[in-house]
């Protein structure tokens, strides 16, 4: 094991899969020679070159159009979308084109690109550089949305979006890039569609999705003070989603939180709490609860961007009012 | 043209106006006092100024990210700025907005924005509407060269052509999106030739000398007044500083920007004023001072201002819906 951020974490996942097949490239707006507005590939445009690590003009319809063209012709474009808010601008290519090509071609078509698209709040940068819109996605049949939380799943949930046939969308939380954690020395693809416990717990299952898997284990330590021991579960991948995994923590605890950054209003949380009560309504003892951002934009001013994300204290509440 | 010495002052005082507040919100931004971006306008002060002189206070404009000088030169009122710049209920957006989104309304400014390429087709629409209700009103639509690589430039360009709308489409090109330079983005160097496309005059002026905008924006604004549709204008300028503050710029060249650090707009303006012996060192300088302390008494007004009650936050989504607030 080595210690890694999440952006090195990326970046090396990114350059395995480089090497591994030059089908692969990448391609976004100051990713070659800037290194990404984040950094995250910072030093690929220099181990790989121009051509495999493309500058492109301020055109997101065209990156992620022409990465379509590209996936269906024989490459493996990874574009880079520099905020999350800014997918509003090619959302054609992915929804229309992308998500459907292959289905309506009648199977005969196969689009193996990987959106990267770093998301969320946190650095006052207001109401259209900070948004979460994964639940649009998961919305969108032929769309895979990945959305992991640790150095270690970010780079092998990462391999094996590159490596997966179909277009995956990999969010990544802005806010996490400097997180530190521990990464296999030799990185392996982490299936999509599995599900990870992050911290056992008898009391009640809280399922959480990048930053926000984070403040669960924070809110976990609060809460076994009080003697109530939390499960934190972590989906990774919200399409296809662990139910599997999701089911058995349910079966133990009965009681359910799930926690996201984004608007609760037709948030993921809303799919994964209709699953569950679809398919373990026998199972619960409490109805099930949601913590999420207010349905509201993004504010700018620090106080309001507090107030508006959810944090730990709200993760506490939820867990209290349901917990036995 | 003859420009009274009224309106010389007026540019002056203008770009002064912008200058100091910018180089005040960098050294602000350094001391923490200021969250999330701030993209400097520090070296295209003559752009702003020489395309809002021709306009009226309901004539509309539609800003970017880098819009506080758009803001300054249309009227917009520095203290105002200054408290949403610091995240404060005095602000111009009662501190939802910030940098990137401050906007005055009742000025025609429909907002900075802080997405690339936001503003072509609502300028078009902020024309359609003054067509439709009859007034004399026009818009002008300020945007950078990257910009000009989006689609919206295209759909908004070509629905104002198509419409003869009271458009007219202001090019800051400062050569560079971010890290790309303008030769690494298109094929093109003059940006005003693209206006071919669209069938409308295309100019390209001298971005850091106040009057050849003010000119060539004027000549635009006439036309649309009259019903003869949009102007594309491309302003050649250069940002002093990095694309946003803590940018490294390891992207350009120190002589580069030395090169037009000399070029720039306001010591070349006060220059030619004292050289056309219309106006005299002293009147210059006491403008300096007179703007000096509106800065001062902005920072002021943001400092004393409160943060909002974070209960603000959920009003405003809606003219009619309020939702919950947090237990
Ligand atoms: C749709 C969209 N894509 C990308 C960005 C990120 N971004 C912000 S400013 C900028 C560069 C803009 O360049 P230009 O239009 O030349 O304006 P300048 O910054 O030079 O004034 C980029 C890429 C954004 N805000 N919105
Ligand atoms: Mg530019």
């Amino acid at each position: 094991m080595r210690k890694m951020t999440v952006a090195e974490a990326i970046r090396e996942a990114l350059r395995l899969e480089m090497k591994r097949d030059e089908r692969v490239f990448i391609m976004g707006e100051d990713v070659g020679k800037f290194g990404g507005c984040f950094g995250v590939t910072q030093g690929l445009y220099e181990e790989f070159g121009p051509e495999r690590v493309k500058d492109t003009p301020i055109s997101e319809t065209a990156i992620i159009g022409s990465a379509v063209g590209a996936a269906a012709t024989g490459m493996r474009p990874v574009p880079e979308i520099m905020f999350c808010d800014f997918l509003t601008v090619p959302m054609d290519q992915l929804v229309n084109q992308a998500a459907k090509m292959r289905y309506m071609f009648g199977g005969k078509a196969k689009i193996p690109m990987t959106v990267r698209v770093p998301v969320g709040a946190g650095m006052s940068a207001a109401a259209q550089h900070s948004q979460c819109l994964e639940a649009w996605f998961i919305h969108v049949p032929g769309l895979k949305v990945v959305m992991p939380s640790t150095p270690a799943d970010h780079a092998g949930l990462l391999i094996s979006s590159i490596r997966d046939d179909n277009p995956v969308m990999f969010f990544e939380h802005k806010m996490l890039y400097g997180v530190e954690g521990e990464v296999p020395d030799e990185i392996e693809p982490i299936p999509l569609g599995k599900a990870d416990i992050k911290r056992e717990g008898e009391d009640v299952t809280v399922i959480a999705t990048s930053m926000m898997v984070y403040k669960s284990l924070e809110a976990a330590k609060e809460l076994e003070k009080d003697g109530i021991s939390i499960e934190v579960v972590d989906p990774r991948t919200l399409f296809p989603l662990d139910k599997e995994t999701i089911f058995e923590s349910v079966k133990k605890t009965n009681r359910v939180v799930i926690v996201h950054e984004a608007v609760k209003r037709g948030g993921v949380g809303a799919e994964i709490a209709a699953q569950i009560a679809d398919e373990m309504f026998d199972y619960l003892d409490a109805p099930i609860k949601r913590v999420a951002a207010l349905n509201v934009p993004i504010p700018f001013s620090p106080p309001l961007e507090k107030y508006v994300v959810p944090d730990v204290k709200d993760i506490i509440n939820a867990v209290k009012s349901i917990a036995r | 043209m003859k420009l009274k010495k009224e309106e010389l002052l007026h540019f002056y005082r203008k770009m002064v106006e912008i200058r100091k507040f910018e180089t005040k919100v960098v050294e602000l931004f350094a001391d923490g006092m200021i969250p999330g971006f701030v993209h400097s306008y520090i070296g295209e002060e003559a752009v702003a100024v020489g395309a809002c002189s021709n306009l009226n206070d309901d004539d509309y404009i539609t800003s970017t990210h880098r819009g506080h000088g758009h803001l300054i030169a249309k009227g917009g009122h520095m203290d105002k700025m200054m408290a949403e710049l610091f995240g404060k209920e005095t602000g111009y957006c009662k501190g939802k907005g910030g940098s990137m989104h401050i906007a005055d309304v009742d000025l025609g400014i429909l907002g900075a924005n802080g997405i690339v390429g936001g503003g072509f087709p609502i300028a078009a629409g902020a024309g359609l509407s003054a067509k439709m209700r009859g007034t004399n009103q026009v818009a002008v639509c300020f945007f950078g060269d990257g910009a000009s690589n989006q689609t919206t430039f295209h759909e908004g360009i070509n629905l104002a052509s198509i419409w003869d709308l009271p458009v007219v489409f202001v090019c800051e090109n400062n050569m560079y999106g971010i890290s790309l330079s303008q030769k690494e983005h298109q094929h093109i160097k003059d940006i005003s030739d693209r206006a071919t496309a669209y069938g409308i005059p295309g100019v390209t002026v001298d971005g850091n000398d106040v009057i050849a905008v003010y000119e060539a924006v004027k000549e635009a604004v006439k036309r649309a007044r009259q019903g003869e549709g949009p102007t594309l204008i491309e302003c050649k300028t250069y940002r002093h500083r990095g694309h946003f503050e803590g940018d490294p710029t390891v992207y350009r060249s120190e002589e580069e920007v030395e090169q037009w650090k000399k070029k720039d707009p306001i010591k070349r303006f006060r220059k030619k004023l004292l050289e056309l012996g219309t106006v005299t060192e002293d009147e210059l300088n006491s403008i300096d001072e007179e703007v000096d302390k509106m800065v001062e008494e902005a920072v002021e007004y943001a400092k004393k201002g409160k943060f909002p009650e974070p209960e603000k936050a959920v009003e405003d989504v809606y003219t009619d819906i309020v939702e919950e607030v947090r237990e």
